[in-house]
This record gives C-alpha cells, sequence and structure tokens, in this order.
C-alpha cells in the first residue's frame, strides 16, 4: 500500500441520476470514496447498486438518459508535466467530449472492460488497436510505438508476441484476448486502471491468471486500480481497500481485513454469510437475506437497506437515511447501529 | 461400480461428437468432440455434482441425459418409475415422450427459461396440460400448490414473468420442473446468473425440495464452493473427458487429479488472510475440435511424464468410491482445500 | 428451514401498487400498444392510413362524380380553390370556369370566376351508390348544394377526357391500399409457411427452400414483371386482373418475409423455454404454434406493415407503365399514366397529385411500421 501526499481520485458525494418516463433512477445517490496511488481499491456489490454507473461517471460514459447531477471527481495532477499550476482537476465539469477529458481516458485512467471479445474492433488487429492508442497520446512514431506494444504483449505474458500482434481478438482465446486487453489499457502508463468485473466473463483457471497479472502488473507500475466486482472471494483476494455498495449508496468501506473480519453494515454481514464456501458446512440451509433487491424505481425511504435488514430501528431506519460517517481508523459505515449522522434531504 | 441398489441413472461410455464442416457441400472434417467416452452413475436421492470449465462437456452431457439431443453413442440406463431399467439412448421420440415426466431440468438462465408472453399459470401448468390434466380447475389447484411449494404467493398464476425478478423466475422454473413429479432433476446453473444474496435463497430452496419430493439432482456448476455445500459426489470434467469422481469430502480434501487440485486451488476464497491462486496453471484450455495426444492435460500437467503424453488414461477406482483418469495417480501428492 | 416468502417479504407490498399491479398482468399486445402510443408521430401518421382505409370503405361517399363520367368539353380544367367566406360570411363555395378556345393554339383555356360561384356543402347529395354492397344511399360528403347544378366544383381538376381527378383519387385509393394490403397478406402466409418449415426442421429442406429464395432474389424484378403480365390475356376483366397482379406481387415478395421468419425460428429453437417446452413433453406443432410464433408475431406485422409500401409502389409502377391495372380500372398508379409526358406536365401539373398521395402513404405506413418495430420488443433483455 503506497500513499502519497493526498488522494489520487476523491469523488465526494457523487450524484448520478437517470430521467426517464417512468421515473427518475437514482443510479448513484451520494458517493464519496478516496483511492491513493498504487493502491487498490474494491467496489463491490450486487446488481442495480451503483457500481458500473460509478465508473462510469468517473469516465464521463454515461449514456443518455444519465447525468452527474452533483458532486465533484478530483483527479490530482501532481507529477503529471504539461498541466502548469493545477493541483487536481475536477472530471465532473469537464465536457465529457472535450479535449482535455478526451486527453484524460485512456492516458491517465484507462478502462479494463467486463468483454474483451465486445472491445476490441474484429476488422483491425490488436496490434493495429494498441499502436493507435499509444500514438494517440504520445508524440511517437509508428516503429516507436510498434515496440511498445511488442512490450506490452510480453509484459501481459502473451506467448510468441510478434505474431499475435498481427492477430484479431477473435483469433484469440478468452484468457489471451483478456491479457490484450489489459495490455491495451496500459499502453500509455495511467495512474489509475478502473476494472470493471475483468473476471466475470472467464473461467476460475483464466481468472486466477488475470488476477495474478493484475497484482503483478501494478506493483511493477505503481498503478492504483479501481476493481469493481460482486464476487466477495475475487475481491478478498485482489483489493486492499473495499467499498460496499447498495442501490447507489455506499453502505461500508474500509481495509480489506476489516471489512471480511469485522463488518459492520448489517447488508456487509448478511451477504459474508450468505456465500457458500468450501469452508462452510454443507447442506445446511445458509443464512439468506430474506426479500430480493428492489426495483430502481421502488427505493425505500430512509436507508436503502432497512426492508431487508433484521437489525432496523423502526422510527429511524424508514425515515431518516444514515451518512456514511467514520467508525473506525479507516472504517466508515452509513448506519444508524453505529451514528446518528443522516443525510440532509435537500 | 454401484452400491447394492441399482442407480437412479447410469451413463456408460456416452459420446456426444458434433460434425465440423467445411466447403460448399458441407464435407465433415472432423468432429468436435464435445463428450468424449464418460462413464458415471447417479444414485437415487443423492446430489450428484458435475464441475468444469466452459468447453468441458458438462451441459452437452446434460442434455444428452434428458435426450434434448441424441447422443453419438454409449448407454444412458434409466430406473423407470415402475423398476424396469431402459437405455435412454436407444428410444425414439415416441417412446421417450411418455418417459419425460420423470426427469425435468432447472436452467441457468431465469430470463431465456420462461416465455415471456405466457402467464405463471401457464408456464408452470403447461408440463401438466401435456401429460394428460386437461381439467383446468385441477391445473389451478396444483398450480397454487407448486407456488406455495417454492415460496411464491398463488396469486401471482395471472401474471407475467417481466413481472418478477431473476431470484423469483428461478423459482419458477423450479416449480414448473417439480409439476410432473420427475425423479431425476438436471439443474444447469441454476444460480450462477442469480445476485450473490438471492443464491443462497434458491440453494436452500433446493436443498429442502429435495428432502421433501425425495428428488435425485445432476447438479451442474463451475462455482466449486456451491458444489461443496450441496452435492454428495462430485464429477470433474475436462475437454469432454471425466477425470475425476468421488465423494464431496473424499475429493476436496484429497484430490487425485492434478486438474482437480488446480481447479480447486484458483477458486479465490472470501478471506483476505487465505491466498490463493499460488498455484498457477499455465496455458489455455484446448479445443475439444483438436484435443491434444494422450492424456488431454499432458500440456498443462506439472506431473507429466512420457506415458501421460502418449497413452489416454482410463478412467479406473484408485480407493473405494474414488475415481480418477491417471497414470501417475499413485505417485504424485496433490493438495486439497478443505 | 425454507423461506417462507409470503410471510417475511416486507417487499411485496410495495410491489403492488397499482401501477405495476396493470403491468404485471399486461399481456404482449398490451405492452406494444403502451409503448406505440408513445410514439407520437407513429400514432399521427396511423391516423392518416386510418383516413385512408375509410376511404378504402366508402370511395363514393368521398367522390363527387361518378369516376367514369367523360366530358370531352371540360378536359384540363385547373384545381379550384375552395372559398370559405363569401362576403364576409362563413360560406363554403368554388368559383366557375368558364371555357375560351384559344384561337391560335385552338387550346381550351379556363377562366376562372368568382363572381358567379357554385355552392358546396358538407353531406349533400348526389349521385347514388351502394356502401359495401349492402343498402343505398345518395349522401355525399362534400359536394355541390344543388346536384343538378351545371357548374361544378373540381377539387383537383379533370384529366384530358373531362374526368374529375378528386373522385378518382377516391376510387384509386381504394384499389391502390387493397392491393397493398391483400398481397402482402398472401407474402405473410407464403413466408411464415416456408420460413417456418426451413428454419424449424433445418437440413435438407432448409437447404431447397434457401435456394429457392436466392434464385427469386436474384431475378431482376422489371424483366419478371413484364414477364408475367405480359402472360396475362388482355380480355381478362379489370377485376381479374386486379387479383393476378396481386398474386403475381405475393408471389415475389414473399422471399424476404421468409427469410426472417426462418431466421427467427433458428434463433428461437435455440430458446431455453423452447427446450423447456420439448421436455415437458410438447409436440412439434404445440412448439410452434404455442411458443415459437407468439414469439415473433409483433415482429412479423412490424414487418409486413413495412412491406405494404414496397407493394404499393410496385403496384403503382407496374401500372404507370401500363403493365399492372389497367383502365377502366382506376389505381394511382393508372392516375399516374395520364401525367406520362412533360406536355401533359407543363400544361396540367394538377395531374401529378396522385404521386404526392402515393408519398404520403408510403411514408405513413413507414412511421407506423418503424413505430410498431420499435415497440413489438417490450422483453428486450
Amino acid at each position: 500500500m503506497s500513499n502519497q501526499t493526498g488522494p489520487l481520485l476523491s469523488v465526494r458525494d457523487l450524484k448520478t441520476h437517470f430521467v426517464m418516463d417512468e421515473g427518475i433512477v437514482k443510479a448513484v445517490d451520494g458517493v464519496s470514496f478516496d483511492v491513493y496511488r498504487g493502491q487498490v481499491f474494491g467496489i463491490v456489490g450486487e446488481s442495480g447498486c451503483g457500481k458500473t454507473v460509478t465508473m462510469k461517471s468517473i469516465l464521463r460514459i454515461v449514456e443518455h438518459p444519465g447525468k452527474i447531477v452533483h458532486g465533484q471527481m478530483l483527479l490530482s495532477r501532481e507529477g503529471r508535466d504539461g498541466s502548469g499550476g493545477e493541483d487536481s482537476v475536477n472530471l465532473a465539469r469537464l465536457d465529457p467530449k472535450g479535449k482535455e477529458m478526451r486527453s484524460i481516458r485512456g492516458a491517465e485512467i484507462a478502462l479494463i472492460p467486463q468483454e474483451p471479445m465486445a472491445s476490441f474492433s474484429p476488422v483491425h488487429t490488436i496490434g493495429d488497436q494498441i499502436i493507435e492508442t499509444i500514438r494517440l497520446h504520445q508524440a511517437i512514431d509508428k516503429k516507436g510505438a510498434r515496440k511498445s506494444a511488442l512490450r506490452l504483449l510480453m509484459d501481459v505474458g502473451i506467448p510468441m508476441p510478434e505474431r499475435r500482434l498481427e492477430a484479431y481478438s477473435w483469433q484469440l482465446s478468452g484468457g489471451l484476448r483478456q491479457r490484450a486487453i489489459i495490455a491495451m489499457a496500459l499502453s500509455c502508463s495511467p495512474r489509475l486502471l478502473i476494472a470493471d468485473e475483468p473476471t466475470t466473463a472467464v473461467d476460475v483457471t483464466t481468472q486466477a491468471q488475470v488476477l495474478r497479472l493484475l497484482r503483478q502488473l501494478q506493483k511493477d507500475r505503481n498503478a492504483a486500480i479501481i476493481f469493481i466486482t460482486h464476487d466477495l472471494g475475487v475481491i478478498a483476494q485482489i483489493a486492499e481497500y473495499v467499498m460496499v455498495m447498495y442501490l447507489g449508496l455506499v453502505m461500508e468501506r474500509g481495509p480489506v481485513d476489516d471489512i471480511f473480519h469485522e463488518p459492520k453494515h448489517p447488508y456487509t454481514q448478511a451477504l459474508l454469510r450468505s456465500i457458500p464456501s468450501v469452508n462452510s458446512a454443507p447442506r445446511v440451509d445458509l443464512p439468506t437475506i430474506s426479500g430480493s433487491i428492489p426495483h430502481p424505481f421502488n427505493k425505500p425511504p430512509g436507508c436503502p437497506f432497512h426492508p431487508r435488514c433484521g437489525r432496523r430501528i423502526p422510527g429511524t431506519c424508514d425515515v431518516r437515511t444514515p451518512a456514511l460517517q467514520a467508525v473506525g481508523e479507516r472504517q466508515w459505515v452509513s448506519c444508524f447501529l453505529y451514528h446518528d449522522g443522516e443525510v440532509a434531504v435537500p | 461400480m454401484n452400491n447394492d441398489k441399482t442407480p437412479l441413472l447410469e451413463v456408460k461410455n456416452l459420446c456426444k461428437y458434433f460434425p465440423i464442416q467445411k466447403g460448399s457441400f458441407k464435407k465433415i472434417v472432423g468432429n468436435v468432440r464435445a463428450v468424449d467416452d464418460i462413464s458415471f452413475f447417479v444414485n437415487e436421492g443423492e446430489t450428484l455434482g458435475l464441475v468444469g470449465e466452459s468447453g468441458c462437456g458438462k451441459t452437452t452431457t446434460s442434455r444428452c441425459i434428458l435426450r434434448a439431443m441424441a447422443p453419438t453413442s454409449g448407454e444412458m440406463l434409466f430406473r423407470t418409475k415402475e423398476g424396469r431399467v431402459v437405455d435412454l439412448a436407444k428410444l425414439d421420440r415416441s417412446e421417450i415422450r411418455p418417459l419425460r415426466q420423470q426427469m425435468q431440468m432447472i436452467f441457468q438462465d431465469p430470463y431465456g427459461s420462461l416465455n415471456p408472453r405466457m402467464t405463471l399459470f401457464e408456464i408452470v401448468g403447461e408440463p401438466l396440460l401435456v401429460n394428460g390434466m386437461r381439467s383446468r380447475k385441477e391445473r389451478t389447484d396444483r398450480v397454487a400448490e407448486l407456488l406455495h411449494l417454492v415460496g411464491l404467493r398463488p396469486e401471482y398464476m395471472p401474471r407475467f414473468p417481466h413481472a418478477f425478478s431473476g431470484g423469483q423466475r428461478q423459482r419458477i422454473g423450479i416449480a414448473r420442473a417439480l409439476s410432473v413429479n420427475p425423479r431425476l432433476v438436471v439443474a444447469d446453473e441454476p444460480i450462477s446468473a442469480l445476485d450473490v444474496s438471492v443464491q443462497a435463497q434458491i440453494l436452500n430452496l433446493l436443498l429442502d425440495l429435495q428432502t421433501r419430493l425425495s428428488l435425485t439432482y445432476l447438479f451442474v456448476a463451475h462455482n466449486l464452493g456451491v458444489v461443496k455445500h450441496i452435492c454428495d459426489r462430485v464429477a470433474v470434467m475436462y475437454v469432454g473427458k471425466l477425470v475425476e469422481m468421488a465423494k464431496t469430502d473424499a475429493l476436496y480434501h484429497s484430490p487425485r487429479h492434478p486438474y482437480t487440485a488446480a481447479l480447486m486451488a484458483a477458486v479465490p476464497v472470501a478471506d483476505p488472510r487465505v491466498q490463493t491462486g499460488n498455484v498457477e496453471l499455465k496455458g489455455e484450455v484446448p479445443s475439444p475440435a483438436n484435443p491434444p495426444s494422450g492424456c488431454y492435460f499432458h500440456p498443462r500437467c506439472a506431473h507429466a511424464s512420457d506415458v501421460c503424453r502418449t497413452r489416454m488414461p482410463v478412467f479406473r477406482e484408485i480407493d473405494p468410491g474414488h475415481f480418477v483418469a491417471c497414470h501417475r495417480a499413485e505417485e504424485i501428492e496433490l493438495a486439497g482445500i478443505a | 428451514m425454507e423461506e417462507n416468502l409470503q410471510d417475511k417479504d416486507p417487499l411485496e407490498a410495495q410491489f403492488s401498487t397499482q401501477a405495476e399491479e396493470r403491468i404485471s398482468v399486461a399481456s404482449n399486445w398490451k405492452l406494444v400498444w403502451w409503448r406505440f402510443r408513445k410514439n407520437r408521430l407513429a400514432v399521427a401518421s396511423a391516423v392518416v392510413l386510418l383516413i385512408f382505409y375509410i376511404v378504402v370503405l366508402v370511395p363514393d361517399f368521398f367522390s363527387t362524380q361518378d369516376p367514369e363520367t367523360t366530358e370531352a368539353f371540360l378536359a384540363f380544367i385547373p384545381i379550384q380553390r375552395i372559398s370559405f367566406r363569401d362576403g364576409g360570411r362563413f360560406n363554403l363555395s368554388a368559383p366557375t370556369v368558364a371555357g375560351k378556345r384559344n384561337a391560335v393554339t385552338l387550346r381550351m383555356e379556363w377562366v376562372t370566376d368568382w363572381s358567379k360561384r357554385v355552392p358546396i356543402g358538407l353531406f349533400v347529395h348526389g349521385y347514388r351508390y351502394r356502401v359495401l354492397g349492402l343498402f343505398e344511399t345518395d349522401i355525399h360528403l362534400i359536394g355541390p348544394r344543388d346536384p343538378g347544378s351545371q357548374d361544378w366544383p373540381y377539387f383537383l381538376g379533370t384529366d384530358r377526357l373531362g374526368r374529375d381527378q378528386w373522385s378518382r383519387l377516391m376510387f384509386g385509393t381504394r384499389t391502390s391500399m387493397t392491393v397493398g394490403l391483400v398481397a402482402v397478406a398472401l407474402s405473410v402466409f407464403l413466408g411464415i409457411l416456408l420460413g417456418g418449415i426451413s428454419g424449424y426442421f433445418g437440413g435438407w429442406l432448409d437447404m431447397i427452400i434457401q435456394r429457392v429464395i436466392e434464385l427469386m432474389q436474384s431475378l431482376p424484378t422489371i424483366p419478371v414483371w413484364l414477364m408475367m403480365t405480359a402472360v396475362l390475356p388482355q380480355t381478362w376483366r379489370p377485376t381479374q386482373v386486379f387479383f393476378a397482379i396481386t398474386i403475381i406481387l405475393a408471389f415475389i415478395g414473399w422471399t424476404t418475409l421468409g427469410r426472417e421468419v426462418r431466421s427467427r425460428f433458428l434463433s428461437l429453437r435455440e430458446e431455453d423455454f423452447v427446450l423447456a417446452a420439448e421436455l415437458a413433453g410438447c409436440s412439434h406443432l404445440r412448439i410452434i404454434v404455442r411458443h415459437m410464433v407468439p414469439a415473433f408475431t409483433s415482429h412479423i406485422i412490424a414487418a409486413s406493415t413495412l412491406a405494404i409500401p414496397v407493394m404499393i409502389i410496385s403496384e403503382t409502377s407496374l401500372s404507370f407503365l401500363g403493365l399492372g391495372i389497367r383502365p377502366p380500372a382506376i389505381s394511382w398508379g393508372v392516375l399516374l399514366q395520364e401525367a406520362q409526358n412533360i406536355q401533359t406536365v407543363a400544361l396540367a401539373p394538377w395531374l401529378m397529385f396522385p404521386g404526392l398521395v402515393v408519398i404520403v402513404s408510403v411514408l405513413a405506413f413507414n412511421l407506423v411500421g418503424d413505430g410498431l418495430r420499435d415497440a413489438a420488443d417490450p422483453y428486450g433483455h
């Protein structure tokens, strides 16, 4: 874990809403967190929790009719040449299609997407695509870019890189494609990598390879990674700091060991208890969370988890929304069982 | 190979090949050996897990057993309700039809497995209708009973699937499968497409139903944690072949095949103090259209020897109830995870 | 113990709001309709089409004159404006026209005279006709108040034989819109039958049908039309020619629909719910009728709605070239035949008005078809 002076990315009270005919979907409704240099920051949650929309908000690729309606995302500019003067830039304020955001996307913040097949163009070789990315952000000629691309493919462990440079994405197996997309993400040495469920679509043995690779690359390049997934096992293995989301809000965040061994929020506790693992007793009923995730149009008032919470306080949890507050050195929880701070209703 | 009673299902040397056709005249140039000579058995009342990664043939196996497709060769001996043993592979379509009542499937995708244009009543009641229950009143009662059994309200009968969440849809699919009182239920990754908090609910439901209705499950999955929780015995497949089969505890505690050990080592454990993924399995899963010579796993195996490169290992019983297909099973020591 | 949702699920109460109750029991057709309704352009176009089809049902009601009445003296009368006011008061009227033969060109020239007006009314009496062959009446939507009047309002002018274009347009609409509908219905039947067989059974049957489709689609359309209509005997009555044209159009047009149906069948065959039906013991017939056909019916309707304008344009083109519907039958193409040369177009541009009607109807069908297609997949997961 390597933090320097301040956080690399600081997200404060981010709110991204989708205005639709049937109502407003508050996909992200007040999320705050910091990512430090060289840190692996895990975001975990189930469907509808807002982790993907958070990622898209950072990259400013939220699709219509979504809009960032509140909050800021400060990307630190220290140690980066050229910008001259400014400490940090607020990504929320940039024009998503403008030059500045486009120069940040790919070069400073890169995305490792979930489906590598869908992220490569099928009519261009992967070499061409990686070279194009490199030349988009760096003043370098084709030969130099090709050398860089070759080195990248070697770094991610693709055997016979010269041949693979001329291959098309559909000629590669799933595991190799995943490595190739990681290579493309790393092509401009970004300070922050966002990995959006990069192992969900691959087999368990390939997943192990990819996680190992990411751990390695992250150490070598001191890049921060925001790792998004719904798989608690994967998060436990790769993340240093974990944020648990539910229905657009942060339930709990803290160091990975605290989250897994001393979870504070009832949702986190229930989630951890309900996973069948190789260590739990077989063939007994697993403790479950009653009910199901409500429809985004039907967000419960007050704390979003209260209808399913075994420890809710009637009169409080169903009326007021708890704020995210610190309960330890680096652990934060939004739950009235631990504090009384609430979110002010606008 | 059996216990005292004959197993409910006994599969012998099952093969399913898909021909590869090239050219405008569709010449057959080779075969995709999706299922390549596997043999296993399932006892009545137990749950057999079938695990493996993508392309290993577990889904194809499950579809062959239910005769959604005809196998290329091999036997599938099923002990019917009346006590007869029939070979499902040899029957034609009209002979299979009356037997379909006794074996049903639970599908992976809760969104694709229910006809969006039919109401719950029609979906769950269709197997009843097709198998002779013509009276609407009878069907309504039975559907209400089934919905109650899976934890849904009978008032939901006139609703369409789009009104329900993934977990609820899966319950509907389970109700449908159970409507004709099957004895064998093939569950094809029934919880992989569900949210984590819902998976446990459905698992509990499946366990409960098995006890109540004396069901036998063939549980196809890739999640080793889930498999350990629900299965009595587990069979591991790799590129169309069975590499190991044993009682759950035995398999997880002392695997005898290097692939099984590697698979278990690769599963990430939800505990940051336990480091998994340290034993890295190099290389890629070979294509079933062009498998390696000898033992299919040898290019990736840390223990491969000359005989592994040339000869296909036999699936044999190495300990009572523990089967493995490995030339060097007696010599090598492998670590388990439980 | 098993999770008993009935008692413990607090979310159930929130689920059953009124709106959700309605949606949860809404069948596919309801959902499609609700979605379609939101597309205002499509709804407006649907209204336009509705008006067209009312004309189809009772063209006599809308026309002012018997479309066959010829009066050589009244040739090439231009369009007359309808005026809504007459000296400050509301009064529908049209001007009279007086013809004067130009001494130099020997052509008839028409002078509009507003001083002498023809009073027009709504729901006036006119010539007698039968409604749908059921009952007789003589009420027309619009026309001169005095049915016996010598002067007549010609809303869209007249052609070279002095026939009232407005009335002829009404009858032309009936023919052209009906041909389109019938031809598409036939294509749909052929398309579903052959495409369905092809997609469901596969194998060599599929291969044969596919090759037939490709063969038919590779034939150049106009020569094929020429060939097929040349085969039609000259002595046939207009109605027989009409049906023959419809069948010819359907025979060539089913291929696109057939392909669509086949691809839908192929993809539906792989759906889990179809497999579940098979595993339950359903017969082939039940699977096709109960599971597969309903899955693509809305798409077929959308595709058909988009195929109708193609048929309309085909018929119009054929008739325009003199190869399809022939006079004395009236269709848009037949009407446009009168506007085939520069001379006519320069002297009597109002004869091209049916072309505008073709454009409007084709546009309307396309917009409705697009709207249906967009609305047809509410389960698009």
